[in-house]
């Protein structure tokens, strides 16, 4: 069950410069923990995750075993058009996840 | 400059080490300093502009926030292109690795990290006309007191 | 989810309400007061306070319909209905004689109401659920009861409190009463007041109940933690409580 809290403003005027936020729910087990059965517990962490405006990449960022677990990620983005603000999630065991917001520019 | 496969790599191996009965897999300054020169390469690290902002003292490890902000007008001809993020005790050196352009308008980027111990975190820069500047916290990471019994 | 203005509301109400309750002759601190800024920052900024997720995934379980009934939570109690609510239990349900926590309360509402199994302890719907209800009586000052039959109870929970255990022979008392405010391996030891529950705590990276931090506490005297679903986790809280009444509730808390 995937879970994801975003925010960024709903409308902004052209040119300025808008945080965006956003909170995803993920264990981001780093591979390095012993469970209770003394086995390593095997890595699952999310590596990438892209922010788009309208389809235009705004922000990459590549996650390693060393961001905690639940990530969080703010960022700015100078507010162009309005449209659609895409954020995409992917990692570990074919974890996927894709969220978006819609921006008024104007 | 690393591609995604590289580092994928990197970090499957990292992994698969501590798995090994190897003495230890831990990240060591040197283990820090080599994933740094893998980065920067042969330039020059300059001091300053980069600004690393970590509570001093950290009440668990598991969870702490952090945000690096960089001076820079964020201009086409003038703007940060990669933020990189380093630590020198937890078992693998690196923590992030950010790409941005003029659309971002601030070079700021805040989020939140593991730390296995006290340490010193290091974030380099890289400029879009190829310099690289950098700054470096030291945080010291206690544990809360009563925690969980795994069982 | 809420604006930003809204959301700036309740921080303000949350600090209105801490100044007014916490009043010059109030010596009682809230965890929150003992964390450092960068984790109060945290727990303030419901965009950015992990335990929001659960809130949300709370939001979002509350109206999807459950059981032989065929009933969500939302078909009986509207939206906005549950203000107050958590900052009054645990408390005694209607045709019972045993007080039962928040958590107990919502599977009571499951079984009874909605006629589906009861949610698992600790589980992510449960918790999820609890945080929803305990987040819309955020900043609600703690009001236990006024019900003489928990009197008891209280009592019960005071003495475990008090009664030394496990093989360090510490009691709650010597540590959240004698100590308070004292540094243990590094870090200020609060004075255990639930006011933030169910909390996100960093040791957990998840949200979790006040039970699990009981179990923790009990861990880490060395003493045998009591079964999950024993009726000493209740009796505490009824005390616990009532040692913390008037405080604001800060849910959903974020601890170290």
């Amino acid at each position: 069950m995937t879970n994801v809290l975003v925010n960024a403003p709903k409308t902004a005027k052209p040119g300025e410069i808008v945080e965006i936020k956003a909170l995803i729910l993920h264990p981001m087990e780093t591979g390095f923990r012993p469970g209770t059965n003394g086995r390593i517990i095997p890595r699952n962490i999310i590596e990438h995750f892209v922010a788009t405006w309208n389809g235009t990449e705004i922000f990459r960022m590549e996650m390693s075993p060393a961001i905690a677990a639940n990530p969080f990620v703010s960022f700015f983005a100078v507010a162009t058009e309005s449209g659609t603000i895409g954020l995409r999630w992917t990692g570990d065991e074919g974890f996927l996840v894709e969220e978006q917001v819609a921006i008024a520019v104007g | 400059m690393q591609s995604p496969l590289d580092r994928r790599a990197f970090l499957a191996g990292a992994a698969l080490l501590t798995v090994l009965p190897l003495a230890s897999a831990r990240a060591t300054p040197e283990a820090m300093a080599a994933a740094i020169k893998e980065v920067v390469g042969a330039g020059t690290i300059r001091d300053g502009r980069v600004k690393l902002d970590l509570p001093p003292l950290v009440e668990n490890g598991n969870t702490v926030p952090l945000t690096v902000s960089v001076e820079s007008p964020m201009t086409p001809a003038d703007h940060v292109k990669a933020i990189h993020v380093f630590n020198e005790k937890n078992p693998q050196p690196h923590v992030f690795s950010a790409r941005l352009g003029p659309h971002n308008g601030k070079a700021v980027i805040a989020t939140r990290i593991k730390l296995a111990d006290s340490q010193k975190i290091i974030a380099i820069v890289e400029t879009s006309s190829g310099e690289f500047w950098s700054a470096s916290a030291d945080v010291i990471v206690t544990l809360a007191a009563c925690i969980e019994d795994v069982t | 989810m809420k604006s930003a203005r809204v959301v700036l509301g309740l921080a303000s109400v949350f600090a209105a309400t801490f100044a007014l309750a916490q009043g010059s002759a109030d010596k009682r601190r809230s965890g929150y007061q003992d964390m450092g800024e960068a984790l109060q920052k945290m727990q303030d900024d419901d965009t950015a306070n992990p335990g929001m997720l659960f809130v949300q995934l709370g939001e979002q379980l509350w109206s999807k319909p459950a059981g032989a009934a065929n009933k969500a939570c939302a078909d009986c109690h509207a939206s906005g209905s549950m203000k107050s609510v958590a900052a009054r239990y645990p408390a005694i349900p209607k045709d019972a004689d045993k007080p039962i926590d928040l958590e107990g309360r919502i599977n009571l509402c499951r079984t009874a109401n909605q006629r589906a199994e009861p949610l698992v302890l600790e589980s992510r719907e449960l918790l999820s659920l609890a945080a929803y209800v305990a987040f819309q009586s955020r900043g609600q000052p703690i009001a236990p009861p006024s019900d003489p039959r928990l009197g008891p109870f209280r009592e019960q929970g005071g003495e475990i409190y008090r009664r030394r255990q496990g093989q360090l022979n510490l009691s709650c008392a010597i540590c959240h009463d004698d100590n308070a405010g004292k540094k243990l391996a590094g870090v200020t030891i609060p004075q255990a007041h639930p006011t933030g529950y169910p909390i996100y705590r960093l040791e957990w990276q998840s949200l979790g109940s006040l039970k699990r931090r009981l179990r923790n506490c009990l861990v880490g005297i060395r003493a045998e933690a009591y079964a999950y679903d024993a009726p000493e986790y209740v009796a505490l809280e009824v005390y616990l409580m009532e040692r913390a009444k008037g405080m604001p509730l800060e849910a959903p808390g974020v601890r170290p």
